[in-house]
Parts: structure tokens; C-alpha cells; sequence
């Protein structure tokens, strides 16, 4: 469990303190995707490395399965690091090294292992991220996603309890992004490890996350579950991240459905509902007609859900709203 | 055939290869200590600089400030100002071994300040990824920085090298011996043109193959 105190970080700029992350409580549970989403300079990176202390905090507590993360000495910190693996937007990964040594980077480091255990350990994990064959290339020989799927073997060396993601999927293509997102969904569930990714794309965070923090301004505004985050958004900057993933412009829809008659309702289904025949049901019993203005049917992580716009008409309109909502369906009347 | 060898009739070619001996040896000996000092210094400079990993304001100025006067010295009053410390390390301000502590030290704040420029070219990335993984700052400098850097410090080796080479020759003057020696005081001052242009010749050969072997090793450690 990743646990903040208040914690804070001011930077100090020509004289001048500079606020990054104002004081932030936060717990991610023990083998949770947890995604923090925000612009950038909305503080994400800097809460990011807090948590590995690249960055060190103005103040607060920072607690890791209980142990005070900010009291340790350098030392201290190598041996926490060690349990700590990070994966980066530029892979990062040392030009000068082939794959294999770069994945045994971590363990040469440690120097805990022999040199054979390691060798053995470096075929494991890339058997494990699919790039046996590369293990001699060099890093400039491979593609981005190639790449990044050695930053994930090497930050998976020393066996991490926990895994720290900076935009590690912003430099890729949408297939590459998707194929590096199935392999921290596999790792998370295989080996039971927390990963807290940072990211400006809220289609990342509906794909693997299973919590979601959404920051402005070095604040944490809104949090939850990533299906209550994403159907249910608060915060206007949490509204403006589910537009820009479904593409949609409310004001622009409102103009469009000006002219359709009769009362316009969004229904949001979660789960199995998403999957029921209810609309025909609830409009066969009521008498209601309903046309679909717009909609979107996909899956957050592993839960399917449906968000339907539709225009209701004739019928006994308020027995069909009390047949949706009995129906575990959320509605919300837009007009 | 005649005319030529006739051009070359100054010539004593033992004196040549002599002279070429003891440039070779200057060269290299001064090369070997200057890479020895320079590039602990080189890394130091790096790590204290502003924002790297030591930042240290007063030692990296100071640092800088000694590096930078070295640096605008000329190398031939340096060779003069030397004198009294070179014969207190090797006991003679003459020949080879008189000419080897000057080209070190004219040397070596040049060879730091080239491999400080190829550290600062390591992506600022690397050092956090090495960080993030609990290396210690010593694991950092021999586990990353440096394997990273060492294209750049190949290429700032073989430039250092060139430079020393023309410094062997300015040390002729204060009787260093080697081919500069042999071309001032034949070539110039005896007005032998045809030793001139064979030490130059000499010379000019010497440069090309460091050249060429730096660019190889450079290129074999790009992995680009």
C-alpha cells in the first residue's frame, strides 16, 4: 500500500517558491492500477517521483507497505529502489548496452545475484515481454514498442512489488500502446504488482486502470473508480478528458438536437445491464417511442458499459423513467 | 630518381627515425597521464557542475576558474613556466622526459573540459533510470555515464592526441628533442628545407592515423 501524508513539493525557481503538488493525501492499494491523469505541469510527474523519491518531497509522509519511505537514509533508499521499478516515456534505456545487459542492469547493480543466476533471470524476462530473439541487439536496432517492452523487462529484474509507468505509452502509436497496455494488464494480474501510471490520454486509464486520480494545478480533484470517474465525471477538467476520449462536444451536440422533439434523457449501463434488452422491454410496457441521438457501447478494464443518448416520445413517459432507473441504469435528464 | 634523392641529400635518417621515436614516446606518454588525470577531473567537473548530481557552486567555480587559466596559457610560456617543477619530478627539463609533465598539463584541463562536454551529452534519462533502480552515485558514473559518454570520450581522446602533437613539436624549443626539434633547428634555423618537409610529411601521417583510428573507435562504440 502506497500511502501520502500531506505530502508537498515547492520548487524554488530564481528566488521564487513555485507550488508543483500542493499537500496530497492518496492511498493505492497493494496490486491496484492506479492512473493519474492530468495536463501537463498538472503535478502528476512530480507525484509520480515522489513515490521513488527521484524527487523529494517539501514536506509530508510517504509510506510504502508501512515503511516511512521519506526517513530513509541513502542507503536506505537504494535497498527501497531496488523494490521499486520505473518505466519511462523515452524508454531510457543505455545505447551503449545490448538488451540482455541492459535488462541485467538492475541485478548487476544489486550485485546479489551470480552472474549465471542473473543470465538465467534476463532469459526469463524476456521470454516474458516476447524479445528473446533481440537479447544481442542493441537498443537503436529495435522498434518504440520493442523498446519499451525492454524498459518493462528491466524494471521487472528485481522482482518490484510495485511498478511506476511515466507516460511510458505517449511516445507510441495506438497499436504499439494498446499491445504495451496488455502487458501491464498481464504482468498486474500475473505477478499481483501495484502499477501507478501517469498519462494524459484518458483511454489509457480506461483500458488497464482500475482507480483514477484526476489533477489540476498540483491538486488531486477528483478520484475514484475509473467507471465512476469516466460515466459520472465531476470536476469540469475530468469532464474535459471524457470529451476529448469520446470525441464529443456537449455544446455542439445540445445545438444538434435542438429540433428533435420530445424529452432527451442519457442512459449509462454498467456491467450485465449493458447487455439486456431492456430499451425494447421498457418501451413495449409504457407505449414510449425512443430514437437513439447518439451512443457508445466499450468495455472500462473488464466491465462493459453503454452510454445512450436517446429523445423520448408519447407514452407514459415517467413509468419508463422509473422502469430505467429501478433497472439499475443511470439516467439523467438533458432536456 | 636522382634529382630527387639529390633533394634529400641533408637527409640522415637514423636522425629521423630517432626524432620520430622520441615524438611517438612524448606523444603517448603525455596521452597516457593526461587521460589519467583528465578524465577523473572531466567526470568531477561534470558532477559538480549546476543541476548534475554533486552540485557543488564554490568547487565547480574554482575548478573552472583553474581549468580555464591553464587553458589560456600559451603552451609555450607554459613550457618555460614549468621548468623548475619538471625537474623536480623527473630531474631534467630536457628531452623527452623534461617535455612529458609541461604536455600533461597543458593537456589535461583541455582533455577535462572535452570529456565534461560528453557527459553533459548523456541524456539526463539515463541518470534517472540508473537512479530509479537504487544505483549509488559511484554505480552511476561506472555503470552508466561513462559506458554512455564513451563515443565522445574516444572522440575528445583523439583530439587531445592531435593537439599533444603539435605541442611534442613546440617543446622541441626548450630542447625537447623529436620531430619538431629536428625541424627548427635543421629545417629552420639551418635552412635544410628537405628535413622540414620531411618532418612535416612525418608529422602530417601521424595525425591522419589518429584520426582515422579515433573515427573507427568512435564509430564502433556508437551503436546507432
Amino acid at each position: 500500500m502506497i500511502e501520502f501524508h500531506n505530502v508537498h513539493k515547492t520548487y524554488r525557481v530564481a528566488g521564487k517558491e513555485i507550488p508543483a503538488l500542493h499537500p496530497t493525501n492518496l492511498r493505492v492499494e497493494n496490486g491496484q492500477v492506479f492512473g493519474l491523469i492530468g495536463h501537463s505541469g498538472a503535478g502528476k510527474s512530480t507525484l509520480l517521483r515522489l513515490i521513488n523519491r527521484l524527487e523529494q518531497p517539501s514536506g509530508g509522509q510517504i509510506n510504502v507497505d508501512g515503511e516511512e519511505v521519506t526517513a530513509l537514509d541513502a542507503n536506505g533508499l537504494r535497498r527501497f529502489r531496488q523494490q521499486v521499478g520505473m518505466i519511462f516515456q523515452h524508454f531510457n534505456l543505455l545505447a551503449s548496452k545490448t538488451v540482455a545487459d541492459n535488462v541485467a542492469l538492475p541485478l548487476t547493480l544489486a550485485g546479489e545475484l551470480s552472474r549465471k543466476a542473473i543470465d538465467q533471470r534476463v532469459a526469463e524476462l524476456l521470454a516474458r515481454v516476447g524479445l528473446s530473439d533481440h537479447a544481442k541487439k542493441y537498443p537503436a536496432q529495435l522498434s518504440g514498442g520493442q523498446k519499451q517492452r525492454v524498459g518493462i523487462a528491466r524494471a521487472l529484474a528485481t522482482k518490484p512489488k510495485i511498478l511506476l509507468c511515466d507516460e511510458a505509452t505517449s511516445a507510441l502509436d495506438p497499436q504499439t500502446t494498446a499491445s504495451v497496455l496488455q502487458l501491464l494488464a498481464e504482468i498486474n494480474r500475473e505477478l499481483k504488482l501495484t502499477i501507478v501510471l501517469i498519462t494524459h490520454e484518458m483511454d489509457v486509464i480506461r483500458r488497464v486502470c482500475d482507480q483514477v486520480a484526476v489533477m489540476d494545478a498540483g491538486v488531486i480533484v477528483e478520484q475514484g473508480s475509473v467507471a465512476d470517474v469516466f460515466l459520472h465525471p465531476k470536476h469540469p477538467t475530468t469532464k474535459r478528458f471524457v470529451q476529448e476520449a469520446d470525441q464529443v462536444d456537449e455544446s455542439e451536440q445540445r445545438d444538434d438536437f435542438a429540433h428533435v422533439p420530445g424529452r432527451i434523457v442519457r442512459l449509462t449501463f454498467q456491467g450485465e445491464a449493458t447487455y439486456a434488452p431492456l430499451l425494447g422491454n421498457i418501451a413495449r410496457e409504457t407505449g414510449v417511442d425512443y430514437s437513439i441521438l447518439a451512443g457508445r457501447i466499450d468495455r472500462i478494464k473488464d466491465i462493459p458499459y453503454g452510454q445512450l443518448t436517446l429523445a423520448i416520445t408519447g407514452g407514459d413517459m415517467e413509468a419508463a423513467f422509473a422502469r430505467f432507473t429501478a433497472a439499475d441504469v443511470h439516467m439523467e435528464v438533458l432536456r | 630518381m636522382e634529382v630527387l634523392m639529390s633533394f634529400f641529400a641533408n637527409i640522415d635518417w637514423s636522425e629521423i627515425w630517432l626524432a620520430t621515436g622520441d615524438t611517438m614516446t612524448m606523444l603517448f606518454g603525455s596521452l597516457f597521464f593526461t587521460v589519467l588525470l583528465g578524465l577523473p577531473l572531466g567526470v568531477l567537473l561534470f558532477l559538480c557542475s549546476p543541476r548534475q548530481l554533486f552540485e557543488q557552486k564554490g568547487l565547480y567555480a574554482l575548478l573552472s576558474l583553474s581549468v580555464n587559466i591553464l587553458r589560456s596559457l600559451p603552451f609555450i610560456i607554459l613550457l618555460i613556466v614549468m621548468i623548475p617543477f619538471t625537474v623536480l619530478i623527473t630531474g631534467t627539463s630536457l628531452g623527452v622526459a623534461g617535455a612529458i609533465p609541461p604536455l600533461v598539463v597543458g593537456a589535461t584541463p583541455f582533455f577535462a573540459r572535452l570529456v565534461e562536454t560528453a557527459l553533459r551529452e548523456v541524456d539526463r534519462g539515463i541518470i534517472e533510470a540508473t537512479q530509479s533502480m537504487g544505483a549509488s552515485t559511484r554505480q552511476i558514473i561506472t555503470h552508466a555515464l561513462l559506458p554512455e559518454a564513451r563515443p565522445g570520450i574516444f572522440a575528445a581522446i583523439t583530439v587531445t592526441a592531435i593537439t599533444l602533437v603539435s605541442y611534442t613539436a613546440m617543446a622541441g624549443v626548450v630542447g625537447a628533442g623529436g620531430l619538431g626539434d629536428l625541424a627548427i633547428r635543421f629545417g629552420y634555423q639551418r635552412f635544410q628545407t628537405d628535413v622540414m618537409v620531411v618532418t612535416v610529411v612525418l608529422l602530417l601521417i601521424l595525425v591522419q592515423i589518429l584520426q582515422t583510428v579515433g573515427d573507427k573507435l568512435v564509430v564502433h562504440f556508437s551503436r546507432k
